[in-house]
Formats: C-alpha cells, structure tokens, sequence
C-alpha cells in the first residue's frame, strides 16, 4: 500500500520543530530515521497531517563524554553507535545488543530516539536503557525535563512523551569496574524482532553478584524488570541451585500475552530458558 | 473526517547514478517509487513495502538503505546508486558474474537488493565468514530460496578479491 498524503516539513532548529509539533497538536507527527514510522504510513496504521522530519536537527547527533554517563542525541543512529569509541569503552551492554537489532539497511537509518519513542514491547534498546538505569531527556516547548527509563515505559506502546514533545538524548551510566552483562533473545530470523529476550546487569564481585537487574522485553506490553528473580541471584555465586531459584520465581514477575509471534506460554517456557542462558553468560564474565 | 485535499508537491534534487535529476513529487512518495516511477529504473523492485524482504535496498550516500523506508523528498541532496548504476560502474562484475556462475538468480526478484547488500558487505567486511555473510544477508528474502547458492558466490568473490585474482 502507499501512504496517505501528508505535508512534509523540515525544520533546522529543536525550537522550530517544537513549534511546529505544538500548533500541529496530534495531526503532526515527528519522523526520526523512518524504520518503523514509514512502515506504519505505508500500511496506512497512520495517516497524519503533517510530517516532521528530524534529520535537519545536527543538534540531536552525537555521542559525547558526560562524566559519569553518555550522552547520546536522539537521532543518533545505531550505525554511528556500532562505530562509537565511547559506546565500545564504556557500554559494553549497547555493543553487545547492536547486532540484534535489524539489519544493516535497517541500522543505517534507524535512531536511538526513535526506538525509545516508539517503545515497541519486543525492541531490545527499551529493554537495555532500563536495565541501565538510563535517563530520557524530553524537551518541549516549556523546558526540559529527564524521565529515569523505568517510568518512561507505560503501556503497549504508550510512553511519558506527550505530545508537542520530542525525546533529545538518552544518557545512560557508563561501566563500572566489575559490572558485567549480556543479552539473550529468540527470534525466528537473525534481525527480526524477538519472540521473547532478557537483558542483565550486574556487579560481579569474585564470584558474588550484587546490583543485578534482569529486564526481559517481548514478555509483556513494556520491558519488564523481574525483580524476584533478581532478588534470588542478589548476593549469591551464579551455579545450579541459584538458576533454579531464580527461574522458580519468575512465575512472580512474569505475566506475557499472545502475540503474533509467541504465545504466553511459549513466553513463559522461553523466560526460563533465558534466565538460564543469561545468568550463564554473566557467570562467564 | 475530512477528504484531505491534494497538497502541494515539493521539488527533490538528487543525483542518480551519478545523473543530477530534479522533479517535483509529492512527499509520500517512497524512494523507491521515485527510481520507479520518476526515473524508470525498475531494477529496484517492490516487495513487502515494510522493510522486511530488501527488494528495494539502494545505496544513499553510500550507505544502503530499504528504498520503501524513505521517502523521495528525504533524498533531497543526496547521491544515490541502484542497481542500475552499480552494474553499470563496472566495479562490481565479478559479482555479478559469480551470481550468474553460481546459479544465484533463480526469478531474479530478491536479486538487485542482493546484489545491492553483498557489495555493501564486501567494501566493509572484505573477508567475512560464510556465518557473518548470512548475518549479513539476514534481511534479504529470497523467496526461490536460493540462499546457498548466494552465500556461495558472494563468498567466492571475496575469497578471489583477497588472493589479487579479479
Ligand atoms: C524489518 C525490520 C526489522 C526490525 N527489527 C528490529 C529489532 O529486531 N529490534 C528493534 O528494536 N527494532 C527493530 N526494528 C525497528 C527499528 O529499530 C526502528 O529503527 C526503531 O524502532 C525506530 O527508530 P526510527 O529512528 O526509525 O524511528 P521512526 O520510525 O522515525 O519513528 C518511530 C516513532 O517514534 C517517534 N519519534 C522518533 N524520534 C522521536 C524523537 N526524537 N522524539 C519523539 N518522538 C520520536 C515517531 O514519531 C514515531 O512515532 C526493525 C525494523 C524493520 C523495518
Ligand atoms: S519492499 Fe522494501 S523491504 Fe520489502
Ligand atoms: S531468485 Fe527468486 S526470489 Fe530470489
């Protein structure tokens, strides 16, 4: 199918674009590298009035250094992050996590902002900022403000952003000596969008964990800490016994639906399979 | 609701195999509508129109790109290569002919987004695994499922283009 017409815009400022967002209410909508928007206007999911388009906005690129954190500007493609020194030396989680997220074609276009604007339940970077208690800035024609990623996410597909708002940058804490983490998902094909994943972050400290999160995503409408889990592993050596204890309360953590991929039981079944593999993964270093 | 009424169309510039071509269009129009339509180079083909098969992957800027995940006016400025351009360059004919050897082309509709994304992989990962060539490909679809037969060619070249032997 072809997409409705729209009128199409192209601001060079934030401040423009903010304007333009606010008059245009909820018949403008903003298009940051277009993977997922563009497929929803081909497909006529969405009509609006009015596009945006973001990619004039220099001021939303980048990667830089902030201390204790890294800044990453909303249009900051995934591209630009497989070839970021910083990502590579302080986020090791986002380096590991890139390869699972489409596919070149797909990576060349495709925005940091827009993955968490969008907040598709089964996207991996949702999953990831929450795991690092990373911090969306949203800006709007009022002023900025930062949002921690666990209360940014709040329902299928539904978000703190509001409208006339855009998302400006990620920033996301950098790697503390002795913090380890790992990704793992099943999805039918390399790329596609999973049927069920896990994300963990940890401090490893010989063989202790403490500080641990495991967030998975495809299992629910937002990506979903399993803190009872988590509170299994907290303390302990990673072997057997603590596997199984975490696996055995996911029943607490865990509630998925159907999708069109999975079922919640396959979800379910899944979860478990991952908390073994990914705890595995953060006892391997 | 409204009937919206037919709004404005909007002039691109770009440059096209390296032929500087300007039209005015209306910006629904995909990228590859555009080559399509506009410009009458069909190589570029449409499949799903959601960014899942690769049909339609052309190269902006030299970066590849799905042509139905952007639209024609957000090429404005840029420089883009087809298949057209890329067969005509002459750069890539051992490729090319690999396919052909190897049998790679069975109906030839996923072939120019095939073409299109093993010469991206070879320029950027010139000695690439069998594994990290289907990684690579994994947005491709070929629906005569020939994948082997590609993995076999795109392999071949960059084996050859390593030993000096183009
Ligand atoms: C075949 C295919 C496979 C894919 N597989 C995966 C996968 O495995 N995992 C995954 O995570 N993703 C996957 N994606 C989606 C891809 O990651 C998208 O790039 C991403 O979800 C959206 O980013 P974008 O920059 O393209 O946003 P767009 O498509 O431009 O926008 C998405 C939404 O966010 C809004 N938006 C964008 N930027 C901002 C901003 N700065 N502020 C406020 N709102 C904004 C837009 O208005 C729109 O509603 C896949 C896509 C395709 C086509
Ligand atoms: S037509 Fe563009 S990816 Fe299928
Ligand atoms: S050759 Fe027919 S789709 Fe690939």
């Amino acid at each position: 199918m072809k997409p409705a017409p729209f009128e199409y815009v192209k601001p060079s400022s934030v401040d423009d674009a903010l304007t333009v967002l606010t008059e245009g209410a909820d018949d403008t909508q903003p298009i940051a590298g277009g993977q997922s928007l563009t497929a929803t206007l081909n497909m006529r999911l969405s009509a609006p009035v009015r596009l945006v388009d973001l990619n004039g906005l220099e001021e939303l690129r980048g990667i830089t250094d902030a201390g204790g954190v890294v800044r990453i500007g909303a249009l900051t493609r995934y591209r630009d992050l497989e070839q970021s020194d910083l990502v590579a030396d302080h986020l090791p989680l986002i380096k590991k996590t890139l390869p699972l997220i489409a596919h070149p074609a797909i990576r060349n276009r495709g925005t940091l902002g827009g993955s968490i604007a969008f907040a598709d339940p089964a996207a991996e970077m949702p999953a990831c900022v929450t795991a690092l208690n990373g911090a969306i800035e949203i800006t709007g024609l009022n002023g900025v403000r930062k949002v921690a990623a666990g209360d940014f996410f709040k329902g299928l597909y539904e978000t703190d952003l509001q409208s006339g708002e855009l998302i400006t940058a990620i920033e996301l804490p950098k790697a503390a000596p002795g913090s380890r983490f790992a990704i793992q998902e099943f999805a039918r094909r390399h790329g596609d969008y999973a049927m069920a994943g896990l994300v963990a972050a940890a401090q490893v400290d010989g063989a202790t964990v403490s500080d641990i999160a495991l967030v998975f995503f495809a299992m629910g409408g937002t990506p979903v800490a399993a803190s009872s889990a988590a509170a299994k592993i907290a303390g302990k050596a990673i072997d057997a016994d603590a596997i199984a204890s975490a696996q055995a309360a996911l029943d607490d953590d865990l509630d998925p639906f159907d999708d069109t991929q999975c079922s919640a039981a396959m979800k379910k079944h899944l979860a478990r399979v991952l908390t073994d593999r990914v705890l595995t993964e953060l006892a391997g270093g | 609701m409204t009937e919206t009424a037919r709004l404005p169309e909007v002039e691109v510039s770009l440059t096209v195999n390296g032929e500087r071509v300007t039209r005015r269009i209306e910006p629904r129009m995909t990228l590859v509508d555009f080559l399509r339509l506009e410009l009458e180079l069909t190589g570029s083909h449409v499949g799903c129109e959601h960014g899942v098969c690769g049909a339609c992957t052309v190269r902006v800027d030299d970066e590849i790109v799905r042509g139905c995940l952007m639209f024609a006016v957000q090429a404005d400025g840029t420089n883009v290569v087809t298949i057209e351009g890329l067969a005509d360059g002459g750069s890539e004919d051992d490729l090319l002919e690999a396919f052909r050897e190897r049998n790679a082309v069975q109906c030839g509709f996923c072939t120019p987004g095939m073409v299109m994304t093993a010469s991206d992989l070879l320029a950027r990962y010139p000695s690439a695994s069998r594994d990290e060539i289907r990684e690579f490909l994994s947005g491709n679809y070929c629906r005569c499922t020939g994948y082997q037969a590609i993995v076999d060619a795109i392999e071949k070249v960059s084996q050859s283009r390593a030993g000096g032997g183009r």
